[in-house]
């Protein structure tokens, strides 16, 4: 039997060295930990790769008999519910606590039920998807991690107001790694909900890190939307473990693709968990909360765990959607939140809550081809997630560290700052382009999943995507106009970047463009032998030769400018000031007002707060989306009783 | 050398004018007068124009900004005075704020006169202004040639 | 092969003179309309050859590369058509040449190029959707993407893509930023943006500009003739009179209207589009269940 010492070493790994981080205070010591605990973490990746490559891709099995682990992760249930019930008594948000220990119970008792002696329960499994989440979580967030080690420091000069537990915010990032290893590796259900109920906890430490009101609580919402998630997904476990006497995941995903009547509820429990996780509507606000915490857990947050854990289930699920009321239902709620989430980034200018809300739109971009729950729809849900993943998280750090060089995060501070911070400009620019801009990846992944909203002859998607994405080239465009265009005053702004954050940017931008040019080989070599393992048949939607000739498309996108650079900076030209009206005083920065004094330009974008602003917009939407998900509770239950 | 007569762009603007010339100028690019058969086009925007249109004189505050607009235009570019006020001052010429014709500040071409000039005297003047927009056209390609020999001497 | 590349070679010289020469039959057309005699025929010819001529002139250097690259995209779009590749790819290069047409008028930071550049986005946003959906429309019929499927199909597509066609005529008007949605340009002066998104271009610039509007124009001119062609030539000969007397609706538009506002403008959009484009499609996704024409 193969053992593979790299997978407990992957999951428990993280978790030791958090433990170590949790009590160490000296600074260097710190910085030297979470590098080796970071580069440690890829190297065992690696090894999972190569082993894996060994067995030539097959699926492997592991772990059958696991008694004394299991017993382990039974008390650390307990001991994470007793966690949440002091929090919740501690800050008076006793209700939620409800939602901890309820959970608890049914999963304590799911665990009594007898299960089948004959099918023996693999607790470990590896496929491609489940190695496709372990690279992404592996690479971007071990990135992350080297990243917020120089972040840290800095944010704590910055903000003297916050006590100093940077060494308790690594280990909570390690743990979080750890889980996700866990979460995305475990078969069987039992450790899928305790390595869920980590998640869920560990976000709901990093956002309270601060201990300000506010952090609390929007930490508090945080925990009790996917706790309640969380509720969603033991309930879905013991109903499916009592009738159908096993805890295997892989049987679950299998009898629910078989439409097995006792399996259709707790697959709509476990999708419905996976929206509260993936922070779709109504479930979005979870996620613009936490933006209070430090940028580093932001860029975890959402770019390589959490809301992918929850993408993560539905790609797992879409075999078992694939067709049915759930699957539609979560598929309109998918493309409703990719639409309107997007109108909502239009009106911010807060960059972190244009990441943000730019975040659940593309979620629910995945989240609805997952629903669809077709090959095609899924292929181009891996792609949405693999891009995603790496520019989201690239697009966070920059302005994490262009907040620490400017002092802002306000996108309107942004102008110019291609000419006062050239580098991390370069940076946001190269992210920016990743997500929405022809021919990088998000574009095509949309592009897939346009087209496969068509074969599906799904009218409403379709439209949401068609409509979608012209809002969404809106906000990014809007964006990117801000960095290139000429400061208003002359820069008194210095780059404090460290050189650690950098060289996490550096191979962030580096994956990008790796990404992009290697699209056809990641699609031939991985994505599409993944979908004939979850599917049996295969889903690409585009054809080789596209994408070849889209590869030829990105090389051009790089070179013209070039070109056109060196072909511009020969022929002569003259310097011409900016038309204002024949007032300019003397520069293209001031202008002669009405009193005859200068007075600076100062130039905006639109944003249109009042008509399609957050407080305007996401409570009549929170309501549709919980309308359709209630429609769907009611139509599955009406179905079964 | 290519012929750019046939194509020359105006840009209007109103100096301290009583606004008559105005209407003329605006009336000979409506319909009525028909300007457009002679490629004229009202731009409104300097870098864009050939020809620049003064109306009335230039007083202490818009003299900066006739010289700024003038400054905008790429060259060739040619500077038409219309009506009598751009010409000399005209009947404001004494008045405290006044500085004189538009020849004050910027080298003017073509002195349209009248009070208020005519549509036919306006098209005639940018018509004339038309043969020395091409006349500056060869200056400035002798000037170019001569920047680049020098460059290579 | 060799037709297609006889093809695209024919479109990038053909092309600037079909589309100045439409350009010139507008103003005509524009005169007439207004009973006047009009420039002659060649007039943008001459702009061109003129603004060539004049001195070089930018408010920031990065201004004329990143308008070459407008340009350059704009004729790879063109030739992707022509080339008969995935008619969806053409639409996203052609959104990446706008972007750089965007990037070309906000990197000046001039007040009113600035202010056209925010409102080509907006128009960019109104037009998007009925784009797409009419590529997916296209597909729906003949079954592919592929440029070269869709115009030798059995029958003109316009049978059953009326309301598309409808709905792409009413974004060509803002492509072709005519009138009423003339938004983020303005092609008469004394507005309140001056000259909008080519505010600061002048001189080769300009050039630049015009020469792919030109290239723009017979572009989506083209895309309308998908609608029509079919595999009988008398088709291609119907697909020139149809391309011509839209574009003499879209004349007959501009000079009839009055700017509106640009909210209007996408809220108006928006509407033709889901109740044109969007039912057009979704009837023949109900009643077609297999279409391969």
């Amino acid at each position: 039997m193969l053992v593979m010492p790299e997978i407990p070493f992957l999951i428990c790994f993280p978790f030791l060295t958090a433990l170590l981080l949790f009590f160490t205070k000296n600074d260097k010591l710190k910085a030297l930990i979470s590098y080796l605990g970071a580069i440690l973490v890829i190297c065992a990746a690696g090894i999972l790769w190569f082993d894996w490559l060994k067995g030539g891709y097959e699926p492997i099995f592991l772990y059958q008999n696991t008694e004394i682990v299991d017993h382990i992760i039974f008390v650390a249930e307990i001991v994470i519910m007793v966690l949440i019930t002091f929090l919740c008594f501690k800050y008076k948000k006793r209700i939620i606590c409800l939602l901890s220990i309820i959970p608890t119970i049914i999963i304590a008792f799911a665990e009594q039920i007898n299960i089948n002696p004959t099918e023996k329960l693999e607790h470990i499994y590896i496929d491609r998807l489940a190695m496709l989440m372990c690279t992404i979580i592996s690479l971007v967030g071990s990135l992350i991690i080297i990243y917020a080690v120089g972040y840290m420091s800095g944010y704590h000069m910055h903000h003297k107001e916050v006590k100093d537990r940077s060494n308790y915010f690594l280990a909570l990032l390690f743990v979080f790694m750890g889980s996700m290893f866990g979460f995305v590796l475990s078969s069987s259900l039992i450790w899928l909900y305790f390595f869920w109920e980590c998640t869920s906890v560990c976000s709901f430490l990093l956002i309270g890190y601060t201990r300000s009101e506010e952090a609390v609580t929007n930490s508090f919402r945080a925990l009790w939307m996917n706790l309640l998630g969380g509720t969603a997904l033991a309930i879905g476990i013991f109903y499916f473990a009592f009738f159908e006497r096993t805890l295997s995941f892989r049987s679950f995903i299998a009898l629910g693709a078989l439409g097995d009547v006792y399996a259709i509820l707790p697959v709509a429990l476990m999708a419905f968990a996976a929206l509260t996780k993936s922070a779709q509507l109504p479930f979005s606000t979870w996620l613009l909360g936490a933006m209070v915490a430090p940028t580093p857990s932001s860029a975890l947050l959402h770019s390589a765990t959490m809301v992918k854990a929850g993408i993560y289930v539905l790609l797992r699920l879409s075999p078992a959607m694939s067709g049915n009321i759930t699957g539609m239902m979560i598929s309109l709620v998918g493309g409703f939140t990719f639409f309107v989430a997007s109108f909502m980034a239009v009106a911010q200018s807060d960059a972190k809550r244009v990441l943000a809300m730019s975040t659940v739109s593309n979620l629910g971009l995945m989240v609805a081809c997952a629903g669809v729950g077709r090959p095609e729809t899924v292929w181009a849900g891996a792609f949405l997630m693999i891009f995603h993943a790496v520019s989201k998280s690239l697009l966070f750090l920059d302005v994490g560290a262009t907040e620490n060089s400017i002092h802002s995060r306000d996108i309107e501070d942004m102008h110019g700052i291609l000419f006062f911070l050239p580098l991390l400009a370069m940076f946001m620019f190269i992210g920016i382009a990743g997500m929405f801009l022809a021919p990088f990846g998000m574009l095509i992944s949309k592009w897939a999943a346009l087209r496969a909203a068509v074969d599906e002859k799904n009218i409403i998607l379709l439209m949401f995507i068609v409509f979608g994405s012209a809002t969404t080239s809106l906000y990014w465009s809007k964006w990117m106009g801000k960095i290139i265009s000429h400061p208003h005053a002359p820069a008194e702004f210095k780059d404090i970047t460290r050189p650690n954050e950098f060289v996490s940017l550096v191979l962030h931008a580096v994956m990008m463009i790796a990404l992009c040019v290697l699209f056809p080989f990641v699609s031939k070599v991985f994505v599409d032998p993944m979908l004939v393992e979850m599917f049996g048949m295969s889903g690409q939607v585009l054809s080789q030769g596209v994408l070849y000739i889209l590869v030829v498309i990105i090389c051009f996108v790089f070179t013209i400018p070039l070109l056109s650079i060196f072909y511009s900076h020969k022929i002569q030209t003259n310097r011409k000031l900016s038309y204002m009206g024949g007032i300019n005083e003397g520069d293209n920065c001031f202008f002669t007002d009405s009193m005859g004094e200068p007075k600076r330009l100062w130039l905006s974008n639109y944003y249109f707060a009042n008509k399609i602003g957050i407080r305007k917009i996401m409570m009549p939407c929170q309501f549709v989306s919980a309308g359709i998900l209630l429609g769907m509770f009611c139509i599955i239950l009406g179905a079964i009783l | 050398m290519y012929n750019i007569k046939r194509s020359p762009w105006v840009l209007h603007y109103d100096g301290s004018s009583c606004n008559g010339c105005d209407i003329e100028v605006l009336a000979c690019l409506t319909p009525v007068y028909d300007a457009e058969r002679f490629g004229i086009v009202n731009t409104g925007d300097p870098m864009q124009a050939d020809i620049l249109l003064i109306t009335g004189g230039i007083n202490s505050q818009n003299a900066a900004v006739v010289k700024q607009l003038y400054e905008q235009m790429p060259r060739p570019k040619v500077v038409a005075a219309i009506g009598v006020c751009a010409c000399t001052g005209g009947v404001f010429k004494d008045c405290y704020n006044i500085l004189g014709g538009v020849d004050k500040v910027i080298p003017v071409d073509v002195y349209v006169p009248g009070c208020a000039a005519r549509p036919q005297a306006i098209i005639d003047g940018i018509v004339k202004a038309c043969d020395i927009f091409q006349q500056r056209l060869a200056e400035h390609e002798q000037m170019i040639k001569k920047n680049k020999t020098a460059k290579e001497g | 092969m060799k037709t297609k590349i006889i093809s695209v070679i024919a479109y990038i010289i053909l092309a600037p003179i079909i589309g100045g020469l439409l350009d010139g039959i507008d103003r005509k057309i524009s005169a007439r309309m207004q009973r006047r005699v009009g420039p002659p025929l060649l007039q943008p010819f001459y702009d061109l050859g003129k603004l060539f001529n004049k001195q070089v002139i930018v408010v920031r250097s990065s201004q004329s590369f990143l308008l070459l690259c407008y340009l350059i995209f704009m004729i790879i779009t063109g030739a992707m058509l022509y080339a008969g590749v995935d008619l969806l790819m053409c639409m996203f290069v052609l959104s990446t040449a706008a972007m750089f047409l965007y990037f070309a008028a906000c990197v000046t930071s001039s007040p009113y190029s600035t202010i056209g550049a925010s409102r080509e986005l907006i128009q960019i946003m109104a037009y998007e959707p009925a784009v797409l959906l009419t590529c997916v429309g296209f597909y729906l019929v003949s079954g592919s993407f592929e440029v070269s499927d869709i115009a030798f199909g059995k029958f003109s597509d316009i049978i059953y893509l009326p309301g598309v066609f409808l709905a792409y005529i009413f974004i060509l008007t803002i492509k072709m930023r005519k009138s009423p949605f003339d938004i983020s340009t303005s092609h008469h002066p004394n507005q309140e943006i001056v000259k909008g998104i080519t505010s600061e271009m002048g001189a080769r610039n300009l050039a630049f500009f015009t020469l792919t509007e030109w290239y723009e124009n017979v572009f989506l001119l083209s895309v309308l003739a998908l609608f029509i062609t079919n595999r009988s030539p008398v088709s291609f000969l119907a697909a020139v009179i149809v391309i011509l007397v839209v574009y003499f609706l879209e004349i007959l538009i501009d000079n009839c209207s009055a700017r509106i506002k640009y909210f209007d403008m996408v809220k108006l959009a928006w509407a033709v589009t889901v109740v044109l484009a969007g039912s057009n499609i979704w009837i023949l996704m109900l009643v077609k269940q297999n279409i391969v024409n």
